[in-house]
């Protein structure tokens, strides 16, 4: 069992229950609600800048180059140099662009990655919302994002954008099937949607062993599906820079530019971690059955640490194949979703329900 | 070259019009300008070497008549022959297209209307490849464009 | 003439969707405008228009001497510059019956395959990037860096070299010439397993060039497309062998043929250079006499009336030079017939039919430099 000191339910019930001896309960809830709200948004702010270094200094090293060096040691600041830089720069108005869209696309876009974002379960009691539909949420909301995109391409009145994205639009419409399907084969797994529960099934080990083979092929088919739905390379055709200039956010500048680049990076964090929680435990340590004094040690480590480190290298995993593979050309992208992952994912669902059913998992 | 007497007797008896020398280089034939698109019909479709690679195609302006010059390269044998035409009506310098025999003669003929002013007849896109429309033939030896061009006595 | 101005309008369709890649555009490698007519991503057809970087040569030239065309020449096909000084440098040479040194003909070969090595790493890097690989940008480069230093250490320049003059070089090469040649060598046959580890080997690579943009021997010599564009097709073009110029009559080489004719037998044919001009350089490095760098020439060089025409294999086809003298110390007229000018009015050929992705990919393979475009 995970040790109760890195547990932060005491943490959050204390808080819960001063809060509400001091004032009246709505004031209370509210209070609640803007103390996440705040702490959200300041996750998020530092999550971008740092993913972003991340992306920058693991690139750096796959192309044989030092990356970001000269804002602070190592370049620890580039980034927020950059943010400074995004912040100060100037909106340009497009000619003939239907401004109200063209203004609201950004925030919708960053809204939809803000929102996924509060039903993750980041350590032991650290869960802003807890639904009993936690998975079938997080689907539903993390697909609105491809509205902003298509509005943006809408609105920017620029053929480029316009093509950008409606490539986004067949590609995210296509690959949403497959993340489902992927995520749907751990929900027959653990019998719940909500993700606590889902994170407690995975004590005695993680699915991706659990389930051995059928998991597997979940789980490849989720990284290859979300990396296509994030529009991360190989999969970047809505912005394929080489064809389309920048895709979808060609006419954007200064802030709102910056939202499309951070709301893309959460995505990915948010990707990353819905695979580790539901493959690799979350925030639940590497326990294997029977191993006593092993499964001890390894509850020693935070659970918050083991969440972030298998985000981190689910994330590090879709850096790499973002800089080391080609793009695909949209027809073939979506063949390879309607042609090979979505049958595949539809018989390992069938083979899931088997296995389950004759209890040939561990 | 090798084979050039041949390849010189055979042209001969080809195009009997034309004259063909020694030149320094390589075969040099001169076509009456009324004869030249038959003739570049022969030269690329005759049985022996098939001239069907063009390599050059460009003009010489001199003063008192254009010059157009094909470069023509049979990809088979790698023979090469220099056809000239002389276009002697330098106000309006005209010329048949060969733009129907070799392609990328479509694109060095617009060049080559762009910088001399010589008309392809029958082409079929005949536009000014680099310049705006209006704008003089630069590469004629009698254009003048006193801001851009210093000229050096010699 | 000038009275009757010609205006001929492109006449459109309304359901048209028109948009112009360029002249700023990624994918374009410089200033080159393609208009593009589409049908949702299908490329109906394309127009290119040229011109932008446009800077007359060939007028300028006429007012230069011999040995100063050569600088110009070097502002064509920058990344073949060694080989555009090459063909003047020959041209003269022939027109003047001036034997070069021994020694200027190998080092004329090492710099000539050094340059199209150099040449065909940018395409590499360019064509990966154009495909969205990134990462093959950085390992072409790295490469490529050798080169250049190996260029800037003798000349003193790394990319517009200007080093040969009618006769023979500017001056001798540096001591480590040869040592330098022989580690780079060594050093590319060492990284080439990994051009093919990142692209040649790749399945999205192959998904994306293979049968993309077919062009048939009978289309690439109807169009003129020379160098390796062509030899993708099986049009056998390659000036080194058919009109041998230089040393290359003496050196054994082969020259690379693919028959499928499209972006990845394009592709094939650059990579199989690459190595064997590796052959090529190791032979002539070991091989280097000594000697004079130059022959005696006059101080200024006057060509004797006529026409002179001269062909040098570039590292994107055939470059020929056409000069027409009278005698005096400037050509009379001056054409370079550059390979890129032919090369690129394919691409409507090839790209029509295709996605946006295919347009891409195929102008990739084509390896065009604008400045030899327009000249």
């Amino acid at each position: 069992m995970i040790l109760d000191i890195y547990s932060f339910s005491t943490l959050t019930a204390s808080i819960n229950k001063e809060l509400h001896a001091a004032m009246a309960p709505w004031l209370a809830v509210l209070t609640e609600f803007v103390l996440i709200g705040l702490l959200f948004l300041l996750f998020y702010a530092i999550l971008g800048l740092f993913l972003v270094y991340l992306e920058r200094k693991v690139c750096a090293v796959m192309q044989n180059r030092i990356g970001p060096n000269r804002v602070g040691k190592w370049g620890i600041f580039q980034t927020i140099a950059d943010f400074i830089k995004l912040i100060t720069k100037e909106l340009i108005p497009i000619k003939n662009a239907d401004d109200f869209l063209f203004n609201l696309a950004p925030f919708i876009v960053i809204i939809t990655s803000f929102m996924v974002m509060a039903a993750l379960p980041f350590a032991k009691g650290l869960q802003a919302l807890d639904f009993n539909i936690g998975i079938f949420y997080i689907i539903a909301v993390s697909s609105l994002g491809v509205v902003g995109i298509l509005i943006a391409g809408w609105s920017s009145n620029s053929k480029y954008s316009l093509i950008g994205a409606m490539r986004s639009g067949a590609q995210v419409v296509s690959y949403e099937l497959s993340v489902g399907l992927s995520l749907l084969a751990i929900v027959v797994f653990s019998g719940s949607m909500q993700l606590s529960t889902i994170v407690e099934s995975q004590a005695n080990g993680w699915w991706i062993f659990k389930g051995h083979i059928p998991a597997l092929i979940a789980f490849v088919i989720y990284l290859i599906a979300s990396t296509a739905e994030i529009n991360r390379g190989p999969f970047d055709l809505a912005e394929a820079e080489s064809e389309l200039t920048a895709g979808f956010h060609t006419e954007y500048s200064g802030i709102k530019f910056a939202f499309f680049f951070l709301a893309e990076y959460i995505n990915m964090f948010i990707v990353a971690a819905i695979a580790a929680t539901l493959f690799f435990g979350g925030w639940m340590p590497l326990h294997i059955d029977h191993w006593e004094a092993f499964n001890r040690v390894m509850d020693y480590i935070p659970s918050i640490i083991w969440f972030f480190g298998k985000t981190f290298f689910i994330i590090y995993l879709i850096m790499w194949f973002k800089w080391t593979f080609p793009r695909l050309r949209i027809d073939q992208l979506l063949n390879l979703e309607w042609k090979y992952l979505l049958p595949l994912s539809l018989l390992n669902i069938v083979l899931i329900s088997f296995v389950v059913l004759m209890g040939w998992y561990f | 070259m090798k084979n050039s007497e041949e390849l010189k007797t055979f042209l001969a008896d080809l195009i009997p019009f034309a004259t063909i020398e020694e030149g320094k280089q390589h075969l040099e034939i001169v076509v009456p300008l009324d004869k030249w698109h038959e003739t570049a019909q022969k030269l690329r479709n005759n049985d022996r070497t098939p001239f069907d690679y063009l390599i050059s195609l460009t003009a010489v302006d001199y003063l008192t008549k254009f010059m157009v010059v094909y470069h023509l390269e049979a990809a088979s044998t790698h023979e090469l022959v220099v056809v000239k035409a002389e276009v002697e009506n330098r106000d309006k310098p005209q010329i048949d297209t060969v733009s129907d025999i070799w392609v990328t003669a479509e694109f060095h003929e617009r060049e080559v209307f762009d910088l001399f002013g010589i008309r392809f007849n029958n082409h079929p896109d005949l536009r000014r490849l680099f310049l705006d429309e209006g704008y003089g033939f630069p590469l004629r030896k009698d254009f003048k464009d006193e801001i851009n061009i210093i000229e050096l006595s010699n | 003439m000038s009275d009757e101005v010609i205006k001929n309008i492109i006449v459109r369709e309304d359901e048209d969707y028109i948009i112009n890649m360029g002249p700023q555009h990624p994918s374009t490698h410089g200033v080159l405008r393609l208009e593009v007519c589409l049908n949702g991503e299908t490329v109906n057809y394309l127009t290119p228009h040229i011109g932008y970087i446009h800077r007359s040569i060939e007028k300028m030239c006429e007012s230069d001497t011999y040995k100063q065309i050569i600088h110009l020449s070097d502002r064509m096909d920058y990344l073949s510059s060694h080989m555009n000084n090459e063909a003047i440098c020959l041209a003269v040479e022939n027109a003047l019956e001036v034997e070069v040194p021994l020694r200027v003909k190998y080092i004329r070969v090492a710099l000539d395959e050094l340059s199209r090595i150099a040449s065909h790493h940018l395409w590499w890097s360019a064509f990966g990037m154009d495909l969205g690989a990134l990462t093959a940008f950085f390992y072409g480069m790295r490469d490529r860096e050798k080169i250049l230093a190996i260029f800037e250490e003798s000349f003193g320049s790394r990319l517009l070299h200007s080093f040969n003059t009618p006769g023979g070089l500017m001056h001798d090469v540096h001591p480590n010439f040869q040592k330098h040649i022989m580690e780079f060598v060594h050093y590319f046959r060492k990284k080439l397993p990994e051009y093919k580890q990142l692209l040649t080997d790749n399945v999205i690579f192959h998904n994306r060039t293979k049968g993309i943009g077919n062009m048939t021997r009978e289309t690439a010599i109807a169009f003129g497309v020379t160098g390796p564009s062509g030899r993708g097709s099986g049009f056998s073009c390659d000036v080194r062998k058919t009109a041998p110029y230089g040393l290359y009559d003496e050196i054994k080489f082969n020259e690379i043929l693919h028959d499928k004719g499209d972006s990845f037998a394009r592709y094939l044919v650059r990579m199989e250079e690459m190595e064997e001009s590796l052959n090529i350089l190791e032979y002539v490095a070991d091989n280097i006499p000594e000697g004079d760098f130059t022959a005696k020439m006059k101080p200024i060089v006057k060509l004797p009336e006529g026409e002179y025409f001269q062909r040098v294999e570039t590292a994107r086809g055939e470059l020929s030079v056409y000069i027409v003298s009278d005698g005096k110390k400037f050509p009379y007229r001056i054409k370079f017939r550059s390979p890129n000018f032919s090369n690129l009015f394919v691409l409507n050929t090839l790209a029509k039919g295709g996605l946006i992705a295919d347009l891409v990919a195929i102008s990739g393979s084509l390896d065009l430099v604008i400045p030899d475009i327009d000249r």
